[in-house]
């Protein structure tokens, strides 16, 4: 029912864990299927994303489309990764199943959500 | 790649006997059993032995057998059949918040015709008590249908005090016994059943055909209308091959029963010592010993079962989830929530289901598979903090 590219970010998830020195972390959950999707990004001077890593619990589409978003927002800066969209996720997976698209929902709200971190925080240090 | 079938419970592989036993009916005797000539009697004494077959297994009389499409279509028959025939005496029906969907959607099918429908809680095993049921029975209850054992869990139901309290309040009793027959003793007679579903796929019998026992005496309607098959009681052609297949599957797999129980008992504590000790926080669903012998049922927390299940299936073991995100209806299983577990917990359900044609082998690679698939979506897990 995946794609291969799916089975592929699922068995080998890109930027996996927690990130040393992260300055915005976003956790948002499903409330469809109770899922956990936690985004660590952190952000130079530049207001570009050097690194970033996710956490999720979650199915097979939850995990490969937290490690395919990692990989299209690093090295971004943040207004770039703000316009992800969850269908240029999937699309990056050459699909989902119906079914399974809102996990890709979550994936798009992690990212936004740890940018909103990362804006706040920059906000309160000021 | 090793590849490991741990899936029985959902269904089972076809046995080499029931295969031999069906070919010439789809080779040679290709004859209606309704029709006069040598043909046609040649396919209806074929099914005539299937249904003494069945019959056997079940402590029934032959004439009390009707072959259906499956076990789904046993138990509709059972549920809207009864419903329609005794709605004047009245329209209140016991069950399980537990059944399969086979008997849950008719039941709720019927709410919305106007009937009661009480769902009977379970315990933290899955099992309802006799004193339960007896205590649900009400003047217009018409029906009490409670599942011999429980596709997700294992667990056994206490079927023959159930029955007992049935006859002893004059209650028609259906037991959906799908997962039950061909895997520990059922006998209608001495438990009381007056109505049993079954499904031929489940004990290494072909797909798409099953029984009903109805005993005699007990009129239902036939679900299926046409022809005058099986004594007005289920119309259309019978599957002639399929029948035979299942007749051959139920009577071996009743006599192979001793047998074939102890070597999955020795297989399932070998997966269970297993997974208990090379797995951290994991939570045996169903109960110890009252199970089915095939049945390993467990909670890993802090991770999701679709990604157990396909690190397991990338890695050849077959094994099902009562994950919401598996389910395709994103809820959880609606059993694992009925014997108290949390969405989160039910979540990262695994369910493994034998047969005796597994190896000791076979189980140390899916530990293995298991144990790895683990450690992987742990370390992934927010959740997971260690
Ligand atoms: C308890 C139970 N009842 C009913 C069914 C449905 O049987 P069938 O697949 O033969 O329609 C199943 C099988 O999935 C089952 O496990
Ligand atoms: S996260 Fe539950 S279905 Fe994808």
């Amino acid at each position: 029912m995946y794609t291969e590219k799916v089975l592929d970010h699922f068995s080998n998830p890109r930027n996996m864990g927690e990130v040393e020195g992260a300055n915005g972390v976003g956790m948002v959950g499903n409330a469809k299927c109770g899922d956990i999707m936690q985004m660590f990004i952190k952000v130079n001077d530049d207001e570009i994303i050097e690194e970033v890593g996710f956490k999720t619990f979650g199915c097979g589409a939850a995990i490969a489309t937290s490690s395919m978003a990692t990989e299209l927002i690093k090295g971004k800066s943040i207004d770039e990764a703000l316009t992800l969209t969850n269908a240029a996720v999937v699309e990056a997976l050459e699909g989902l199943p119906p079914v399974k698209i809102h996990c890709s929902v979550l994936a798009e709200e992690a990212v936004k959500s740890a940018i909103d971190d990362y804006r706040k925080r920059k906000e309160e240090n000021k | 790649m090793m590849k490991v079938y741990l899936d029985n419970a959902a269904t089972t592989a076809l046995s080499k006997e029931a295969l031999e036993s069906m070919m010439p009916y789809l080779t040679q005797v290709h004859g209606n059993p309704s029709s006069f000539h040598s043909f046609g009697r040649n396919a209806r004494s074929a099914v005539e032995k299937a249904r003494e077959q069945v019959a056997n297994a079940i402590g029934a009389l032959p004439e009390e057998i009707i072959f259906t499409g499956g076990g789904t279509e046993s138990d509709n028959t059972v549920i809207m059949g009864t419903a329609q025939r005794l709605k004047d005496r009245g329209n209140h029906i016991i069950t399980t918040a537990v059944e399969h969907h086979a008997v849950l959607h008719p039941c709720e099918e019927l709410e919305k015709r106007g009937f009661e429908v009480t769902y009977l809680e379970v315990d933290e095993f899955g099992a309802v008590s006799p004193e339960q049921v007896e205590a649900a029975i009400k003047d217009n209850t018409i029906l009490v249908t409670i599942m011999f054992a429980n596709n997700e869990v294992g667990t056994i139901m206490p079927i023959a005090q159930i029955g007992e309290i049935c006859r002893k309040h004059n209650v028609w009793f259906h037991t959906d016994a799908v997962q039950a027959v061909g895997h520990v003793p059922v006998n209608v007679k001495e438990m009381n059943i007056d109505m049993l579903s079954l499904s031929a796929h489940k004990f290494h019998g072909p797909k798409g055909i099953g029984a009903l026992y109805v005993k005699k005496g007990i009129r239902l309607p036939s679900l299926i209308m046409g022809g005058a098959q099986e004594k007005n009681r289920r119309a259309g052609t019978e599957n002639v091959a399929a029948i035979v297949g299942m007749g051959t599957a139920i009577e071996l797999a009743v006599a192979n029963m001793e047998n074939s129980t102890q070597k999955m008992l020795t297989l399932r504590d070998r997966l269970m010592n297993g997974i208990e000790s090379r797995i951290s926080e994991v939570k045996l669903n169903g109960h110890r010993t009252n199970r089915l012998p095939n049945n390993v049922n467990y909670s890993i927390k802090y991770i999701e079962g679709e990604g157990i299940l396909l690190h397991l299936d990338l890695n050849g073991v077959a094994a099902s989830s009562g994950s919401a995100c598996t389910s395709g209806s994103l809820d959880p299983s609606h059993v694992l929530l009925a014997m108290g577990l949390t969405h989160e917990v039910a979540h990262g359900s695994v369910r493994l289901t034998l047969s005796e044609s597994n190896t000791e082998e076979e189980i140390d690679y899916a530990l293995n598979v298991l144990e790895k698939a683990v450690t992987t979506l742990r370390a992934m897990s927010p959740l997971y903090n260690k």
